[in-house]
């Protein structure tokens, strides 16, 4: 038995230790918005926050996430930082197949935390681990732009 | 809707959904008594199946084969020649021969790895280049050949001052959509229902009623949410939907049928790799006198789409050009690989790297840059087009050329790049341009004879109006932009205007979502529908519209001598391009990237914006990044860091415009959009490395080995 919090509820699951976290939200906890783009930590679709440190969770056996504060896109939306990210991205044109994208917005949300105003170069950097084939990256760089200098902070 | 410019963005209509990650997409989506399928495939390129022994099947656990196939064995797309589970012979590694179905994906895989298949191995033909040398008509999947007499070639060559052959070579594209491909089919006693990744609802449709030899009322494709298509998700995913299809009617459950990343990379068709041989006549100056050009696509084991490809391929041979006196052949070949499909540019981008490196270093010869040398043999309205057609419509390019060339102050960089390069050693800066087309819309007559695109709109008591049409978004956007056509042409809010995801048993058959058709040929059929129902208009009254396609003829295409208008309409491209060559270790970067387009009238400009950077991305990477290769028939890389697509680290911003010009036949003059913003960006990086190192390549995409490899040749050579 694993004990955990996952948007901030303690949940317990049987899985055995060796199943992957993405599994386990998607198939147990049915958080569908954490998306498996290539199983392999290359794409970033499957990003989640584990002690708030975004992190793929396709790489992550569940045995290593016991006690652990695990956060997935369901847990932020109701935040601000995720209000403004969403409405940044809409003005910015960021969206186009949506499949990369919870992962790209917890990114986003990461960089930002950390580093409120990021620069251009920052910003390419911070979503680097995140891939997108539709949009070229700029109307994304351009939201999180965005969302910083409206979020101010947050 | 009261927007003054239809152009003026308005949000999209499925950005909630997709930015919270709550909208489900296939793999999202879980019924009941449903199992999963995984497919035993074929671990040699050639040979005849002898025996196939199955372990011993736990409880709930069946295997589904050829024997199970109502109807016949074959993935109906335009020729019968892909099996759905091969059961004779298996052509490529990868083959699909066998499901297994059950509930338990571990179980699945583990007793995938007992299967026991028998073959006759036979020797396969690995490469294009094996292929052509055979020589044999039985390799031959697709030829056409057209334009001025040979015997008139051959004398234009005699009495020309020079004459400069080159062969020009392109990889594989792998389309990396985000999404895996996915497939799920619904059993129900009465009905299979089939949803998944898709872009052509009804190619799917027509393939499940011959697979399962069944009535128009037994099956029914519903497009889910599609996770990028890029072309990737036009032909394949016929063959999935026949898996599961025939898998739920045999096991008498759902069956769901998900790809891993390296599974859909290995087996899933890709842009074809192609030989392009230029034969061309010059005088005395430098001037163009004829060209020849030989262009040979590697088809993969089956001709799929291949042999569309290839017209497509060929009609741009020559590029935006009009060259004196033109001759071209093409063929499809028959490999012992993955069979090679759709991909944006669909047979283009292979044909205007080719033909843009050719004329550049055409332009060498004559000592002229570039692109004054390209501006002399630009294509004009009412110019002839290489098949007999002709130019119709006003062409905006010289005017797309003058201000991309203000914007990036071309003549000062490239004076600027040369003096900076003499200072360093390391480092290389050049600038390089691409002029480019795309014709819009099916090639030749394949709306009138093969689409007969209908299109329906349903008006609710409530007066708000659904689009009925079965055309997918696949993030392109056109949930929102048909939307729009036809909230502004009733002047009702956007907000009234649905589009559900089609379901066959909702639509008519408006077409596939392909060939950079689905704005201005369906656009316009709901632009037309929306006008009919405006004037019927009975507010609180249920009503219904249909419209069906008109075609404008023009000069008849015809497709056995290949003459005739080709396309009713052409979008157009400028893009330029600056590098930076480390010629210590061949890694380039790219500083700028311009891009100027027409596409007669934009429907939403955020939206146009999105495609341009999206695909000018995806063109750049063609020419330098992504490479994939087959080596004894087995594809090569089977992971995303394998194969490298850009990351935000690759992809600097991009300064776009675009040109108004609308076309008659648009929606508010609209003409295609996708597919275009793809093609110019391979022939421009190359334009640019061969700008900061004075040397010349004959192939895409030039990789760092490429570079390096070059620069010792040049070295080399220069003692």
């Amino acid at each position: 038995m694993i004990k955990f919090t996952l948007n901030g509820r303690t949940v317990e699951t049987d899985a055995p230790a060796t199943a992957r976290l993405l599994d386990l939200l998607r198939d147990e906890f049915e958080l569908i918005g954490t998306k498996e783009g290539c199983g392999e930590g290359e794409c970033g679709a499957c990003s989640v926050f584990v002690n708030n440190l975004l992190q793929n969770s396709c790489l992550i056996p569940i045995g290593s996430i016991a006690g652990a504060d695990i956060q997935t896109i369901e847990g932020i939306i109701e935040t601000e930082q995720f209000k403004i990210l969403d409405e940044s991205y809409s003005i910015a044109g960021g969206v186009q197949c949506g499949y990369c994208i919870p992962g790209m917005i917890m990114a986003s949300a990461a960089l930002l935390s950390e580093n409120p105003h990021p620069s251009e170069a920052e910003i390419r950097e911070g979503i680097s681990g995140n891939l997108c084939r539709c949009t070229g990256y700029n109307m994304i760089v351009e939201a999180i732009n965005l969302a910083a200098k409206k979020g101010d902070g947050l | 809707m009261n927007l003054k410019d239809i152009s003026t963005s308005v949000p999209k209509k499925d950005h909630k959904g997709k930015v919270s990650g709550q909208l489900p997409y296939i793999s999202d989506v879980k019924v009941e008594n449903m199992v999963y399928g995984v497919l035993y495939r074929s671990p040699i390129a050639y040979g005849k199946i002898i025996s196939i022994q199955l372990p011993n099947l736990p409880d709930g656990y069946e295997a589904v084969g050829a024997e199970h196939i109502p109807g016949p064995n074959y993935v109906k797309i335009i020729k019968e020649d892909q099996p759905i589970f091969a059961n004779e012979w298996v052509n490529y590694i990868g083959e699909p021969i066998l499901m297994l179905t059950g509930k338990d994906l571990d179980i699945l895989y583990s007793l995938l790895n007992e299967v026991k298949v028998e073959f006759e191995e036979h020797q396969a033909i690995y490469t294009l280049d094996e292929a052509i040398k055979q020589k044999s008509v039985s390799l031959v999947l697709a030829s056409y050949e057209f334009g001025e007499s040979l015997e008139n070639i051959s004398a234009i060559e005699q009495g020309a001052h020079q004459i400069i052959e080159e062969e020009y070579d392109t990889g594989y594209q792998e389309h990396v959509y985000l999404e895996p491909q996915g497939m799920l089919a619904v059993y129900k006693d009465d009905e299979i229902v089939v949803q998944g990744s898709m872009q052509c609802l009804y190619y799917i449709k027509n393939a499940l009623l011959s697979a399962l030899a069944c009535g128009d009322d037994e099956v029914r494709v519903v497009q889910s949410p599609t996770g990028g298509g890029f072309g990737g998700k036009e032909d394949y995913p016929s063959m999935m939907a026949c898996h599961v299809a025939v898998a739920a009617r045999a096991v008498k459950k759902s069956v769901m049928l998900v790809f891993d990343r390296s599974e859909d990379m290995l087996v899933t068709t890709k842009r074809h790799p192609a030989k392009l041989k230029y034969r061309t006549a010059l005088d005395k100056e430098g001037n163009i006198l004829s060209m020849y050009v030989d262009i040979f696509l590697d088809g993969g084991a089956n001709v799929g789409l291949s042999s569309v490809v290839l017209q497509r391929a060929l009609l741009n041979s020559a590029g935006v050009y009009k060259i004196p006196h033109f001759h071209a052949k093409g063929y499809v070949l028959k490999t012992n690989t993955v069979p090679n499909g759709a991909f944006r540019g669909f047979g283009a981008p292979q044909s205007f790297a080719g033909i843009e490196s050719h004329i550049g270093h055409l332009s060498k010869l004559a000592k002229i840059d570039p692109l004054a040398y390209k501006r002399k043999y630009l294509v004009k309205q009412g110019d002839p087009t290489i098949t007999k057609g002709k130019f119709r419509d006003p062409i905006l390019v010289e005017e797309m050329i003058e201000d991309v060339l203000n914007v990036s102050e071309y003549k000062k960089k490239k004076e600027d790049f040369q003096r900076l390069n003499q200072q360093n050693q390391r480092y290389k800066k050049g600038i390089g341009t691409s002029l480019f087309l795309h014709g819009c819309g099916f090639t030749g007559s394949g709306e009138r004879d093969h689409i007969k695109a209908k299109v329906k709109l349903v008006k609710s008591k409530d007066d708000q109006v659904s689009l009925k049409i079965s055309n997918s978004d696949m993030g392109q956007g056109i949930l929102t932009t048909l939307c729009k056509i036809v909230a502004k042409e009733l002047n009702l809010p956007f907000e009234d205007i649905l589009y559900p995801y089609p379901d066959t048993k909702e639509v008519p058959d408006s077409g596939p979502t392909v060939a950079s058709r689905t704005t201005m040929i369906v656009g316009k059929l709901l632009e037309r529908a929306a006008k009919k129902l405006k004037n019927q208009w009975q507010t609180g009254v249920e009503q219904e519209v249909v419209e069906h396609y008109v075609h404008r003829e023009m000069i008849p295409w015809d497709e056995k001598t290949f003459t005739g208008d080709a396309y009713p309409a052409y979008s157009w491209g400028v893009n330029i391009v600056e590098v930076e060559v480390d010629t210590l270790t061949g890694n380039l970067k790219l500083e700028k990237v311009y891009g100027n387009y027409e596409v007669g009238k934009v429907i939403d400009e955020r939206i146009m914006k999105g495609q341009i950077d999206g695909g000018l991305a995806q063109g750049l990477a063609y020419g330098y990044l992504e490479k994939m290769t087959s080596k004894q028939g087995r594809i090569q890389q089977k992971s995303i860091s394998d194969y490298g697509p850009p990351t935000s680290l690759d992809i600097v911003s991009i300064e776009s415009k675009v040109f108004d010009n609308p076309y008659a036949d648009g929606p508010y003059g609209a003409k295609g959009a996708g597919e275009l913003t793809l093609i110019g960006g391979a022939p421009a990086v190359q334009a640019a490395i061969e700008d900061a190192l004075h040397t010349s390549f004959q192939q895409i995409p030039i990789t760092p080995e490429v570079i390096i490899e070059s620069l010792w040749m040049k070295e080399g050579e220069e003692g």
